[in-house]
């Protein structure tokens, strides 16, 4: 298995080679950082290119087609699915909203949408995996889907269609003006050349953003892997303090994430003790209900609208948080 | 020849518009780019997902950011 023999020719790099003791923290810690920072590497590079290439074949009209016809649940499904395999660049969250109001796809399948897809980011499953193992992901990605889902029907159900800012009626009265003077665009034609270039050159740009805050948090992580004593944090963060998920919530809420910079600090700490369920809500309150994102958003929905979004957020990422660690 | 590049601002956005550059430059066209940032004036456009393309009025790219050659084969069938 190829995690098996990079870990080996780390060991022989840093235990050998640079004479670290196994034992010590800074072996330890070197250690860490060396394989970590390798195998994130390789599986960001393979993974990102590998979707982006199956994005390809996904537009936004197709999407909009897809959700427009379905009916309440299958719909809020169907939506929180492609929220997974959808770039959510946050700067489209405003067109993306009023694109699919006009096309009458329902308001609770919308957030749908909008919960997955930021929750549930490609870079970010890839980093958990590698870190902390895919039962772990598998778990996260599930309790997204689900949160995505039954915060998009609870939001349905609400009737909140007259919660929507009336800027994005205005702006469905354009886009309809400019649908009707011909100004749509015609299905893709890429060449699969296309594709992998544009998945190339996609991969590379991405790969050059996050990876100076990747392996500061991969540098940051394995300090405390060598130095920090097992288990010191269950001390202070574990069971034992049930106010632990909702302070992980609302520390994960203003900060912006750069979900690639989060997770190997998260990693190392469930590493150190902190409950699964915490740090599972940690990391969803920073991906799913970030600052700039809401203010962004805040253009589109009125306060009464965005106050209940973020409610139903909270709430579910708090209440998964404990049912996570009451199971495990 | 007038290509829009249409985006509030964000990372693909900014790629967008070099992979444009770039394209017009190769090709060795003097063709006129805009880049257009508000939200009103994108969507007006007809675009419903950032960063999007348009050449002369034809929207040719929505949601993603196109490779240089695609581009260039754009313009160049638009010639």
């Amino acid at each position: 298995m190829v995690p098996d023999i990079l870990q080996e020719a780390v060991n022989y790099l840093t235990y050998v080679l640079m004479g670290l003791n196994p034992a010590s923290p800074l072996g330890s810690a070197v250690n860490f950082f060396i394989y970590d920072t390798i195998k994130i590497l390789i599986l960001l590079t393979v993974i990102i290119f590998a979707i982006a290439f199956f994005r390809s074949y996904i537009s936004p009209l197709k999407v909009r087609k897809a959700l427009g016809k379905r009916n309440e649940y299958l719909g809020n499904v169907v939506a929180a699915l492609i929220g997974i395999i959808t770039p959510f660049c946050s700067c489209s969250a405003v067109p993306l909203f009023i694109g699919f109001v006009e096309s009458g796809v329902p308001l609770g399948v919308t957030f749908s949408f909008l919960i997955a897809s930021p929750m549930i980011n490609e870079v970010a499953i890839i980093l958990l995996g590698g870190m902390v193992g895919w039962q772990i992901t598998a778990v996260y990605i599930i309790s997204g889907l689900f949160i995505a889902i039954i915060a998009g029907i609870i939001i349905g159900k609400l009737k909140l269609e007259g919660e929507v800012e009336s800027y994005v009626y205005e702006m469905i009265e354009k886009i309809k003006a400019a649908e009707a003077s011909g100004m749509t665009l015609e299905e893709d034609k890429q060449t699969l050349k296309e594709r992998a270039l544009s998945s190339r050159d996609y991969t590379i740009d991405l790969l050059k953003r996050i990876t100076p805050y990747v392996i500061i948090a991969i540098g940051i992580g394995a300090i405390i892997h060598g130095y920090v004593p097992t288990d010191f944090l269950v001390t202070y963060v574990g069971a034992n303090n049930p106010l632990a998920v909702p302070i992980a919530v609302l520390i994960g809420v203003p900060l912006y994430s750069n979900a690639a910079g989060i997770i190997p600090l998260v990693a190392v700490l469930i590493d150190k003790g902190i409950p699964v369920g915490t740090a599972l809500a940690f990391m969803m309150a920073v991906t799913a209900l970030s600052l700039p994102e809401m203010i962004i958003l805040r253009k589109v929905l009125k306060p009464k609208l965005l106050a209940i979004f973020i409610a139903i957020l909270a709430v579910s990422i708090t209440a998964i948080g404990y049912l996570f660690n009451a199971i495990t | 020849m007038k290509i829009a590049v249409y985006g509030p601002g964000c990372a693909n956005c900014q790629n967008l518009e070099k992979n444009t550059k770039q394209a017009v430059k190769e090709i060795g066209l003097g063709a006129e780019i805009t880049q257009i940032k508000e939200i009103d004036q994108i969507l007006e456009a007809g675009i419903i997902a950032t960063p999007g393309l348009a050449i002369d009025g034809e929207i040719k790219s929505m949601g993603r950011v196109p490779s240089v050659e695609e581009i260039k084969k754009w313009i160049k069938a638009k010639m």
